[in-house]
């Protein structure tokens, strides 16, 4: 039995097992038949297919992964309906693009893809947020601006997550980031010290109406004049 | 009871027959005996640290033996901060306002060698010592420390609570962060907030 077969369970078993992969070689082996699905429909954006220890990676044009990741979601034979992650690399050679990389999983068809775009560093780090597909991609693409500085048009609330909202020393991910960061010590704690820790609340983020009404009367009225952060 | 006063201390002779009832002592000893065995902890525990802090909470190590096992989760009703983990910058502000809010008198503990000096984390994102942001009486080193090494300074704690002196009053002395910075709130607001719970030297919910 194929590990890319569907597996129906219950009344509709039909007596196979999911499969798992023993072994698997490190370059080629069976690759996700969601590949091949995606070289028919964007002929032109895949830039290549590699199979790495079982795991297959489609690399895709930025301007086209967002298109990509919604037939990839919509589609009936494919249904790639979990994001598990969004996220970045970046290589020591300096002049090899950044990668940004997106984590499918189909539940149905227990498939998983991993979708890899590239983006040059000499222009703008820029790609389509998935956020209108996957809601998922929320905090993931936000922790992504955060680290790797790369910008996800379309996202709504698109603002640092780990990092402080004032954080002024860059992107710590990258590679040309110093590991203590850029300033002195005693400055950094001063910059730490200046956030207000009790404006982090937007009213995006106070999804349960009735906290609101339990907030003190000064954030409340704060948060009404649509404030989101002291600094 | 454990209320004499070893020999240095000059107590005044107890003699049942015609002074029963009475115990005399120095106000200081008494005062400093009642907190010293009594530190309401509030707990700071932001890594692996705090897992050895549970472990000395719980029954094997049993922290109630120091008159501690009443957690205190309101720093309004604590009296000695323990920071058990390292302290990333963004929660520098925090720490510093959860000290702010404990009422006098208080201490700090600083668990484990992140919280002391950054530990191995040298890096952009954490603080490299709790006590470039607050005041600390007890460091106690280890990655992460033993329970016994946290009790030993948590009695070091005691000793010092035990040897302070209610005339001086420059050891409760504390410098007011600048008031034009957000992390200020003035004393007067700090008492407002906690009136209706009190504190441990003040319980006003209990009518006492």
């Amino acid at each position: 039995m194929s590990r890319f077969e569907v597996v129906r369970t219950g009344a509709s078993a039909s007596g196979g097992q999911p499969v798992t992969q023993k072994n698997p070689p490190h370059r080629g082996g069976e690759a996700n038949p969601s590949a091949k699905a995606l070289q028919d429909k964007f002929s032109s954006a895949i830039m290549r297919v590699e199979v790495i220890w079982g795991e297959t990676i489609v690399y895709i044009d930025p301007t086209a992964v967002h298109e990509a990741i919604r037939w990839l979601h919509d589609d009936p034979s494919q249904r790639y309906d979990f994001l598990s992650d969004v996220t970045a690399v970046e290589y020591r050679d300096a002049g090899s693009p950044i990668e940004v990389v997106w984590h499918l999983r189909s539940l149905p068809y227990r498939r998983f893809l991993r979708i890899k775009s590239q983006l040059e560093k000499g222009a703008p780090l820029e790609v389509d947020s998935v956020y209108d597909i996957y809601r998922s991609a929320d905090w993931l693409e936000r922790e992504c601006y955060d680290m790797f500085g790369i910008r996800f048009t379309g996202h709504p609330d698109l603002r640092r997550l780990l990092m402080w909202e004032s954080y002024k020393e860059g992107y710590p991910l990258r590679k040309d980031f110093p590991l203590r960061g850029r300033f002195s010590r005693s400055e950094q704690l001063r910059q730490a010290l200046a956030q207000n820790p009790e404006a982090r609340y937007s009213m995006e983020e106070l999804t349960i109406a009735d906290a609101f009404t339990d907030l003190p009367p000064d954030m409340r009225e704060r948060l009404n004049k649509g404030e989101r952060t002291g600094e | 009871m454990g209320l004499t006063a070893s020999a240095e201390h000059r107590t005044v002779e107890y003699v049942p027959e015609s002074q029963e009832g009475w115990v005399a002592t120095r106000l200081d000893f008494l005062v400093n005996w009642g907190r010293a065995n009594s530190l309401w902890p509030m707990p700071f525990g932001t890594a692996c640290c705090a897992i050895e802090f549970m472990a000395t909470a719980a029954s094997d190590f049993d922290l109630a033996r120091f008159g501690m096992e009443r957690m205190s989760y309101s720093p309004r009703q604590a009296d000695v901060l323990i920071c058990a983990g390292r302290v990333p910058f963004k929660l520098a502000p925090i720490i510093r306002r959860i000290w702010e809010q404990m009422p006098q008198p208080k201490w700090c503990i600083s668990m484990g060698a992140c919280a002391s000096t950054g530990g191995m984390f040298d890096n952009y994102a954490v603080v490299q010592g709790i006590d470039t942001i607050i005041p600390v009486d007890v460091y106690v080193p280890g990655c992460p420390p033993r329970p016994e090494g946290l009790i030993y300074g948590i009695r070091m704690l005691q000793e010092k609570v035990k040897n302070e002196r209610m005339s001086d009053s420059r050891t409760r002395d504390e410098i007011e962060p600048d008031p034009s910075s957000q992390l200020y709130i003035p004393p007067s607001m700090i008492d407002e907030l906690g009136e209706p719970f009190g504190n441990s030297v003040n319980q006003t919910r209990s009518g006492l």
